[in-house]
Formats: C-alpha cells, sequence, structure tokens
C-alpha cells in the first residue's frame, strides 16, 4: 500500500475518534452556557467541577471501588491462578469455562444477574453490592494475566527454597513472586481500568445513592447542560495521557537490559 | 504436602465464583421462567413476541456495526503494522486514550456534534435527519467499539512471522494472494477476538441507543433496562436476558473454531 494512503486513512479515522473528545476540551474553556455557541476563554468551569460536592464526592467512591476491588481481585485472582495451573486438564477447563463468563458476558447481564441475585436474598443494593459485583468482575482478568505468566515459572528455585527450610510462604514470596509479578501487576491494572471505567454494572447495582464518577455522567448528562462535564473529560485526558506516556517510558529503557541477559 | 496446599490456594476463588457468577446466572433462568410469586410459568418466555422486532433491529445494528468496525479496523491495523517501532507505540497510545475516557461522556459529545451537524443541514435547506436515527447509533457504536476490533488484530499482525510472507512473494504470489492465501488465515484468531470484543457490547448496549436514538430507536438492552429499572418486571427481563445469553452462546461457539490456539476453556 502506499505511503501516502496510509497516512490519510489513519489521519482519517484518528480523526473520528478524537472529534468527539476535541470538542468537549474545547468547551470546556466556554464563558458562555451553550454547548454550540463558543462565547470566550474561562477557567470556571474546571473551578466549578472542582468545588463540585457531587462530583467530588463520586470521584472519591470511584477511586475506593477501584482500589479495594483491584486489590482483592488481584490476591484472591493470583492465588486462583496458582490453583487452577496445578488441576487436571478436564478440571481445568471446567474451572476456565466459568472463568470466562464474566468476561465475555455482556456488562448488562453481570449487572442484571447480580442484581436478581442480591434482591433475591433481601440484600439491599449500595455501596457494598457494587463493590462485590467489580470485585467478580475483575478477578477473571488477574486470573488470565498471571496465568500465562504461572506457565513460564522455573519451579526449580521455589522447591530449592522449600528443601532449604523455607516456609511456603516464604517460597512464594522469594522464589515464586518476583517471577510471575509482571503479570500480577498487569492483572492489578487491568482490574484497576475496568472498575473505572464501568458504568452499566455499577448503574443496576448501585441502589439509589451511590454514586461513581460515571453514573455521576450518565445522570448530569441526561437532566441539564452543564460544562463542568467538559472540563471533567479535559482532566480525563491530561491524566490517561500523564499515565500513557509514564507507562511507556520505562519499557523502552529495559529492553536492552533484558536482551543482554539472555 | 507442598502440592496440596497450591491447590487449595484457589478455594476462595471457586467459592467467589460459584457465588457471584454461576448462582447468578443460574438466578437468571430462574427468574425467566417463574411469576412474582415464584410459581412456574411459560408467561414471560411468550411476553418474548411483543419484542420481536427490537430483537431483529438490535441484531441488526449489532451486525452492521461489527461489519464495519471489521473492514475499517482491519485496515487500519494493517496501516498501524507498517509503521516504525516509534510509530507503532504513539499510535498505540492514540489508539487506548479515548478508550480511558467515560464512554458514556463520549457518547454524548458526538450526540451533541450531530446535533451540531443537523443544525447546519437544516439551515443549509437539507432535509436529510442524521441526529437520533438509526444511523447515528450505528455510527455511535463504530465509534465507541473500533479500538476493540484493531487492538486484536494489531497484536495478531505483529505475531505473523515476516519470513512466510516472504516466502509467498518468492514462491511468486501477487500482493493479493499473499493477503488471502498467508496474511488472512494467519490473523483470523484476531478477527475472531475482535468480533466478539465488538458484537458482545453492541448487541447488549442500552446507553448509546438512548443517547443517540432519541429514545425512539429502543434496542434490546433498553428493553431489559426497563424491565428492571422503570416497568419493573424483572421476570420478563430475565427471559429477555435468557435469549441474549443464547444469542451469545451461538456466536461464541462458531467464533471458537477460528481461534486455534491452545487457549484452555472457552467451550
Amino acid at each position: 500500500m502506499k505511503k501516502w494512503f496510509q497516512r490519510s486513512y489513519m489521519g482519517l479515522v484518528f480523526l473520528f475518534l478524537y472529534l468527539p473528545i476535541a470538542y468537549l476540551v474545547l468547551f470546556s474553556f466556554n464563558s458562555g452556557k451553550s454547548k454550540v455557541i463558543f462565547s470566550g476563554f474561562t477557567l470556571k468551569n474546571y473551578a466549578d467541577l472542582f468545588t463540585d460536592q457531587q462530583i467530588m464526592q463520586a470521584l472519591l467512591n470511584t477511586l475506593i471501588i477501584a482500589g479495594i476491588s483491584s486489590i482483592v481481585s488481584t490476591i484472591i485472582g493470583t492465588m486462583a491462578a496458582m490453583g487452577i495451573q496445578r488441576l487436571r486438564k478436564w478440571q481445568r477447563n471446567a474451572v476456565m469455562n466459568v472463568t470466562y463468563i464474566p468476561v465475555l458476558n455482556p456488562d448488562i447481564i453481570t449487572g442484571i444477574s447480580m442484581m436478581l441475585f442480591f434482591s433475591a436474598l433481601g440484600i439491599s443494593l449500595g455501596f457494598g453490592t457494587v463493590l462485590l459485583a467489580h470485585i467478580t468482575f475483575n478477578i477473571p482478568y488477574v486470573i488470565l494475566a498471571v496465568m500465562p505468566k504461572l506457565r513460564q515459572v522455573d519451579y526449580s528455585a521455589y522447591e530449592a527454597a522449600e528443601d532449604l527450610g523455607a516456609s511456603p510462604a516464604l517460597a512464594f514470596r522469594k522464589a515464586l513472586l518476583p517471577q510471575i509479578m509482571p503479570g500480577v501487576i498487569s492483572g492489578f491494572l487491568m482490574a484497576l481500568t475496568l472498575s473505572v471505567d464501568d458504568f452499566v454494572v455499577t448503574f443496576f447495582l448501585r441502589g439509589v445513592e451511590v454514586e461513581t464518577l460515571a453514573t455521576v455522567i450518565y445522570t448530569t448528562t441526561k437532566t441539564r447542560i452543564s460544562l463542568s462535564m467538559n472540563a471533567l473529560c479535559g482532566v480525563m485526558v491530561v491524566v490517561v495521557l500523564i499515565i500513557l506516556i509514564l507507562a511507556n517510558l520505562p519499557q523502552k529503557q529495559q529492553k536492552p537490559k533484558k536482551e543482554e541477559r539472555i | 504436602m507442598g502440592k496440596l496446599k497450591n491447590k487449595l490456594v484457589a478455594v476462595p476463588y471457586y467459592i467467589w465464583a460459584v457465588v457471584f457468577i454461576v448462582v447468578p446466572l443460574l438466578m437468571i433462568a430462574y427468574s425467566a421462567f417463574t411469576n412474582e410469586d415464584g410459581a412456574f410459568t411459560f408467561q414471560n418466555i411468550l411476553q418474548i413476541g411483543i419484542y420481536g422486532n427490537v430483537l431483529l433491529r438490535s441484531l441488526l445494528y449489532a451486525l452492521i456495526a461489527t461489519v464495519c468496525c471489521l473492514l475499517l479496523g482491519y485496515l487500519l491495523a494493517y496501516c498501524m503494522a507498517q509503521q516504525s517501532e516509534r510509530g507503532k507505540n504513539i499510535l498505540m497510545i492514540l489508539l487506548m486514550l479515548p478508550m480511558w475516557i467515560n464512554f458514556v461522556l463520549r457518547t454524548q459529545a458526538m450526540q451533541d456534534i450531530l446535533d451540531l451537524i443537523q443544525s447546519w443541514m437544516e439551515a443549509a435547506g437539507i432535509s436529510l435527519r442524521i441526529s437520533n436515527t438509526g444511523f447515528a447509533i450505528v455510527l455511535g457504536l463504530i465509534y465507541n467499539y473500533l479500538p476493540f476490533m484493531v487492538l486484536p488484530i494489531f497484536t495478531s499482525l505483529e505475531k505473523l512471522d515476516k519470513r512466510v510472507i516472504e516466502a509467498a512473494e518468492d514462491l511468486g504470489a501477487n500482493r493479493m494472494q499473499v493477503f488471502r492465501k498467508v496474511i488472512l488465515p494467519l490473523t483470523m484468531p484476531g478477527i475472531g477476538s475482535g468480533v466478539i470484543m465488538v458484537f458482545v457490547p453492541t448487541i447488549s448496549t442500552f446507553v448509546i441507543s438512548e443517547k443517540l436514538g432519541g429514545a425512539k430507536y429502543n434496542l434490546i438492552g433498553n428493553v431489559i433496562q426497563e424491565q428492571f429499572l422503570t416497568v419493573y418486571n424483572p421476570n420478563v427481563g430475565a427471559a429477555i436476558s435468557l435469549v441474549m445469553l443464547l444469542i451469545m452462546l451461538f456466536i461464541l461457539i462458531i467464533f471458537s473454531f477460528l481461534d486455534d490456539e491452545t487457549k484452555e476453556g472457552l467451550l
């Protein structure tokens, strides 16, 4: 394919992907109240955003739910991956089929199935049910991230540690965990991302009072025109950009080291 | 001794999976076949007939969006794979960044842009409707899920052994033949995951159709959401969800044949 064709095609697709974001960010600086007419530059919408009690509470909820659910699911998921690894093939297949359910299920099915479950048990929906649901849909991603690393593990170091009198816990920490750490970290980051980003599951399990950023965005954009949502988008773009750039920097520096070792 | 312990570390997950994954799914089937008093009934399943055209519309929109994502996404992944390593890194960041901005917000922005274009068209005297139409919904679906198609295809293009392509060229295959006989079959696993990753959320969406369809073009996700949250008839909602689950299972079985990598589980 010709270079100019590739370049212009990629340019067009990325224009399509970025137009709505550019539009949101542009109007986050609008001093007027309209989403159509740009009346002048201001940072007022950003000030409004950070003083909005509801949005700040929702941000706090989002971070707490994402933090707890990704830590819990990383622990349970990593342990699960180690156990699953030791199962016989048919058992492993059975467990993995169940593990794929939350990954492949549409969010809405995950949400309503748990909603039915909790209401059958008479548990009222709220913070706790949202947290349980987030842990549930996060665990499989951790397992799927850790499993491939476990397959490459050299168990001789672990066995040597045990033979030399280390407790299983110590042997795990010193001889096994360092080897699977990249998988554990990527599983954790995946869980964190999914949890922050989730709208649908939270929407069905939040009950009446719990708001996360996603649900606040949903209700706000439904009921009124508010440019603080645009400002929120602007903040997100900056945060994500910083994270992505930081995440991509160390990889480049590590690569030559790895090759040397081999 | 050590081995036994190793097996037991997964027990918390097994309990978790049974309680929070398996039992809730069975609850859908149970609710679908019972009425409010818990008595067995086919009434909910029979009511699905009313939503036949909504179901068909959802299938149609999801199929169009998936096919468009596949065509647009494959070409994009192919172009990206031709770039330098540095270029690839930058393009990957560019592709992933929008996925991290909340999709409800981006969908609302899409609606605002379409409204704006609509008002320009009206001013210019063009009577074509684009905002609050089925077209707008499909456009929104493509916009939201295109990256999910590009990522797995790009990954499988990257894994492709360049020597196989060179061998095919040396043996006299022209560009079209190389693509059809070598590149396409070898990237089938990527296509399979991409199609599933786009089809599943597009057939079950309710936010995108609600925002971009102007509440006129209900999809099956909207019906489920209404049954659970506004009309409050969870039994009918469960029956519709069951149908959606069956469609999903059907698609998964078809595409599990495409993915010949040695994955564990997955049917």
